[in-house]
This record gives structure tokens, C-alpha cells and sequence, in this order.
């Protein structure tokens, strides 16, 4: 019999240091040396589909926290990114940009928490429905309110800078966002969010505190998605409700199963799949729905794990390559 | 003064099923207490009704655990007090690795003391614990219960789908459990042939009552618990006869 050897952790550390060693280390300078220089190497029309990646990935992270790892399945997404989207489109003018940003995601994050109520009761395709309801009643009351929304003309939001430097903001809040959902997920407060997710009775006979934990995932995942409607409007320069359509929620969705429940460079893969992939058909929209549909029934029968767990395969591929 | 005291507790699903109806028992430092009985006797909700498991329940009666009332309080709180339950459907964490789930419970990598007694989970560390098998899940969870340190573990069916030389082992390592860290336990069981071997004192649960309660020796020379669970003469004698009909009567 084979005895399997175990590498040990010598220290707890360990497990909170995102880049464990040098080899790691190199292969990150390098992701980012090639993403500083991303401007001077696309066309404009490429560089701004890789901003609206970039910001999206914030916002599909912060609900694959929520539905990934806390598994509280919620559809509320549009709606948390319209609060922070129109909370910066009337800050900003206060606050200043980066001020405002995070004043965006402490809204949206406080809407969150009162959501994540329902939660604390309803499950599954129950709290989904409730949640979807809280979106449409955002998307109501925006169609309703010109005070907010700025009537028919649309809301206009400040210039930022060039297209190049929104896209430095955003990659900056990228490395930011992705950096502490890295931490988040290894920490005590992730591991419990899994634990919840897996059984809430043994959870709570650990003495994790449900109610505190359900809540807290909703705020963090609506903070992360109110951040990323503040870049959203950055980038659009432009507001209109219907840019928070109940249908955002569903596209997010379907960036978290693409890409990987559960999985944070998963909802790095989806976000570029939902944003990607309709580029290439701007002759035929109609067929992007059609496509995605297609896509999602395929991973769901044959990859459960999303783009994330066929990139795990890929690399245990190549990693094995001169025996298999 | 015991440390645990079920008083006469009522536990009721949806206003209309009465599952416990009036049970009591109790249990004092440093024991281990066995509750016994059949599919459906209302063992499970007995050890969720104790942990605060069952939401505002139970409805009437009294929980008394060091000297403090905890009926109808929340779950965590009871276990942040000492009491821990392992629960029927062991409750790992499948997606996360042993390591993960032993520290969700406060586990140190000073603590090895663990492994003196699973030492099969030290080599396991790292592994994804969807892939233990139902004893090394049982393991883990017993194991993940005990770093808390608890006053009281409460185990509903250990035994449950382990081989009997599985069942074995483990209720071996529960008696040391006992003996070399003073763990106080209330197991839940229908294996009562182990579960006589090692405890102190037992009950025997039926339709929501109980219906015997006795030294662990009683428990052994019961010709009742023989009859039915022990397995002893299953020769339908006349005494057995009597014996079927007793139990019918309850
Ligand atoms: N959540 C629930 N809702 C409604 N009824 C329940 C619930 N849980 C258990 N019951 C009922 O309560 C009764 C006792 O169930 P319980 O699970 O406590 O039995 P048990 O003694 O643990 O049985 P087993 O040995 O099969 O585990 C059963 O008749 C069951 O149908
Ligand atoms: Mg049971």
C-alpha cells in the first residue's frame, strides 16, 4: 500500500498569505506587469469590454460569496448594483470619486442587511423569489422617481478621465477587491459561510452564530456589488433604469454557474464569458440568449465546478504531462 | 447535583404532533448515559429538543444544565455553554478539508491530543472530508465536538451505518473518551449491545416516554431489553409471550 505523505503546515500563517512561494510570486508580477500594460496593447474598443470584465468581476465575486459560499441563492443582485450606482451618480458631486465609491458599497450594504432577513427564514428557491422581488421593486421605484433617476432624460455622471485611466480605477479596485475575498474565503468568517451552507444545525451546534453570519455575507457580497455599480457608472458616464433590469440579476447568475460556484478566479472566468462572448455576435444579439442557455445546461450537466474546475483539470493535466 | 436534568419535556411538531410526551432523565458528572429505542421513539427530537435544535420547543417542561434553565434558548448559545451535540447525519462539512472543519471548532495545531485518540484523521489532515468514509466522518465529527471541550456531548446514533467492528472501535474510543478526559455523555442509540457494554445507567424510550430506567447492570438482566434488543431468546416462550403483550400495553 501506498501511504500518502501529507505537507503539513508549519504555521498558520500559511493559510492567510495569498502568495505562498517564489514561483507564485513570479507568475503574479507577471499577471500584473501584462495588466498595467493591457492599454497600450488593445484597441479602445477592446480595453473598454476588459474595464466592464474587470468591474463586473467585482460585482460577481461579491455574489458568489453569497451564493457560492454561503449558499443563500438570491437574485438581488440588479438591485444592489443600481443603489450603488445611482448612490455615487448624486455623491460624487459632495464627495469626490474614491470617497464616494465606498459610500456607494456601505449603502448598498446596508440594504443587504435588511434583504438578508428574509433569509434568515426562507431558503432556497423561496428567498431566490424574495430577493428577485427586491430588485423589482428598485427597478420600480427608479422608473418612478425622476428625483432619483433623473426622469427621461437619464442621469449624467462626471467624467472620470480617459478611458485608460477608468481602466487603471477599476483594475486598481480589482486587485483590492480580489485580495480581501482571498482572505475573506480562507479566513474563520469563510470557512464558517461554507459551514452554513453545508449544515446549519452542525454549524450551530459549533457555536456559530447563524443569524450574525447570514447577515454578514449580505453585506459584504451587496458591498462588493454596490462598489461595482459605483465603477459601473463611472464607466457608462451615463444612468438609466433599464440599465438595472431584473435580467442583470439573471446574467450574474449565470456568470457564477459559468464560472465557478463557489469559486473566487471562477468569477473572474464568468464575468469574462457573459461580458466576452456577446462581442463577437454584435451582428446577432438574439443568438447571445440562446447561447448562454445552451452553455449553462452544458456546465451544469458536465462540469458542475463551471470554467474554474476545467482550468483545475487543465493544470492537473500538465502538471502530470510526461506520465499521462 | 446532576449536571443535565430533563424535566418532563413536551415537544410538539407543527401544534399537532406529539413526539415527546413528558420525558425526564438526567445525568451527573462524568457519566456516560444511554437513551435506547426503536425507529420513531422520538430519540432524535429528545437530543435536538435538549440542544435547542427545535425552534420554541420544547413547549412544556424544563431544561436544567448546571443549574441554568436552557429550554427553548438558541443552539449556539447552549453549545458556546458546554453543551455540544454530535448530530444524526454527523453534520462534516463535505467541501471543506478535516483541517478546515476541526478548526471551525476552535482546533490549534497544539492540540494533538486529538489524534491520541482518532490518530486516523492525523493522516487525513489535508483531505477533502467528502472523501472520509462514514466511520472517518464519524470520527471527525466526534472529534470536532471534543476540541470545544464540552461539559456534556450528547451523540445521537454513533453507531449509525458503521460496520459492527466499526461500532466496536468506536465505542471503545468513547469509553476512553470518558475515562481519560472525564467527558460526560448522553448517547442515543439502538445498538444496545455496545451501548450497554459502556455506559453507567440507561433509559429505554418508546413512543415518546420512557418506559425503563436502570443501572447498566439492570439494563443487561432486563429480560424485556434482552427480549427486543439485546437479541436473547427470541423462542416465543410463554414469559415471552407475556413480555410481547406487556410492551404492546405501552
Ligand atoms: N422535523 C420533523 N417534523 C415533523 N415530524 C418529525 C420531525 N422529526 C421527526 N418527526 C417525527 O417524530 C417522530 C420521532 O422521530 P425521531 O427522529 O425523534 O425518532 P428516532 O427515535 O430518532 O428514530 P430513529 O431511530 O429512526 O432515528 C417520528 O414519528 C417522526 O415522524
Ligand atoms: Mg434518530
Amino acid at each position: 500500500m501506498i501511504k500518502k505523505t501529507v505537507r503539513m503546515k508549519t504555521d498558520y500563517l500559511d493559510d492567510y498569505r495569498l502568495i505562498a512561494d517564489l514561483p507564485a510570486l513570479v507568475f503574479f508580477a507577471l499577471v500584473t506587469v501584462v495588466f498595467i500594460s493591457i492599454p497600450f496593447l488593445f484597441s479602445e474598443l477592446w480595453l473598454s469590454v476588459i474595464t466592464h470584465i474587470a468591474l463586473y468581476s467585482i460585482a460577481v465575486l461579491g455574489q458568489n460569496l453569497l451564493i457560492g459560499y454561503t449558499g443563500l441563492i438570491s437574485f438581488g443582485q440588479a438591485g444592489f448594483l443600481a443603489i450603488g450606482a445611482y448612490t455615487f451618480a448624486h455623491s460624487v458631486h459632495i464627495l469626490g470619486f474614491i470617497p464616494s465609491i465606498f459610500i456607494s458599497g456601505l449603502i448598498a450594504s446596508v440594504f443587504g442587511v435588511i434583504v438578508g432577513f428574509p433569509s434568515l427564514r426562507l431558503k432556497g428557491p423561496y428567498l431566490a423569489i424574495a430577493t428577485l422581488g427586491f430588485s423589482v421593486v428598485v427597478f420600480q421605484v427608479l422608473q418612478n422617481t425622476p428625483a432619483i433617476s433623473g426622469g427621461r432624460m437619464g442621469l449624467s455622471v462626471p467624467s472620470f478621465g480617459s478611458k485608460a485611466e477608468i481602466f487603471y480605477l477599476v483594475l486598481a479596485f480589482c486587485y483590492l477587491f480580489y485580495i480581501a475575498g482571498y482572505k475573506i474565503v480562507k479566513s474563520s468568517i469563510g470557512k464558517s459561510f461554507s459551514a452554513i451552507r453545508d449544515s446549519e444545525v452542525a454549524a450551530e451546534t459549533l457555536g456559530i452564530n447563524i443569524v450574525k453570519m447570514k447577515l454578514l455575507s449580505f453585506a459584504i457580497s451587496s458591498f462588493y456589488t454596490g462598489v461595482a455599480g459605483a465603477l459601473y457608472a463611472i464607466y457608462m458616464k451615463y444612468l438609466e433604469p433599464n440599465m438595472f433590469f431584473i435580467t442583470e440579476s439573471i446574467l450574474m447568475f449565470s456568470a457564477i454557474v459559468i464560472g465557478g460556484i463557489g469559486s473566487v478566479l471562477g468569477s473572474i472566468l464568468g464575468s469574462i464569458f457573459v461580458i466576452a462572448v456577446p462581442q463577437f455576435f454584435v451582428g446577432m444579439k438574439e443568438l447571445v440568449p440562446i447561447i448562454f442557455g445552451i452553455v449553462i445546461v452544458l456546465v451544469v450537466m458536465f462540469e458542475p465546478l463551471g470554467l474554474y474546475g476545467r482550468w483545475i483539470k487543465i493544470k492537473l493535466y500538465f502538471m502530470n504531462l510526461p506520465f499521462r | 447535583m446532576p449536571i443535565l436534568e430533563v424535566k418532563n419535556i413536551e415537544t410538539v411538531y407543527y401544534d399537532r404532533l406529539y413526539v415527546l410526551k413528558g420525558v425526564s432523565l438526567e445525568i451527573n458528572q462524568g457519566e456516560i448515559r444511554v437513551v435506547l429505542g426503536p425507529n420513531g421513539a422520538g430519540k432524535t427530537t429528545l437530543a435536538k429538543s435538549i440542544s435547542g435544535l427545535i425552534k420554541d420547543q420544547p413547549r412544556k417542561g424544563d431544561i436544567i444544565f448546571e443549574g441554568r434553565s436552557i429550554a427553548r434558548k438558541e443552539a449556539e448559545k447552549i453549545s458556546s455553554m458546554g453543551l455540544v451535540l454530535v448530530p444524526e447525519d454527523r453534520g462534516v462539512f463535505p467541501e471543506l478539508t478535516v483541517e478546515e472543519n476541526l478548526k471551525l471548532s476552535g482546533w490549534t495545531k497544539k492540540d494533538t491530543w486529538v489524534f491520541d485518540l482518532f490518530p486516523n484523521l492525523y493522516q487525513k489532515l489535508q483531505e477533502i472530508s467528502n472523501h472520509l468514509s462514514g466511520g472517518e466522518q464519524q470520527m471527525l465529527a466526534i472529534a470536532r465536538a471534543i476540541i470545544k471541550k464540552p461539559k456534556l456531548l450528547i451523540l445521537d446514533e454513533p453507531s449509525l451505518g458503521l460496520s459492527p467492528k466499526l461500532t466496536n472501535e468506536l465505542f471503545k474510543t468513547l469509553k476512553r473518551l470518558n475515562e481519560e478526559l472525564k467527558t460526560t455523555m448522553l448517547i442515543v442509540e439502538q445498538n444496545a449491545r455496545v451501548s450497554v457494554e459502556i455506559c453507567h445507567y440507561g433509559y429505554v424510550m418508546e413512543n415518546g416516554k420512557m418506559v425503563f430506567e436502570g443501572k447498566a447492570d439492570d439494563l443487561k438482566d432486563n429480560e424485556l431489553i434482552k427480549e427486543l434488543y439485546l437479541g436473547g431468546s427470541v423462542k416465543k416462550t410463554e414469559k415471552g409471550w407475556k413480555l410481547y403483550k406487556t410492551r404492546r400495553r405501552w
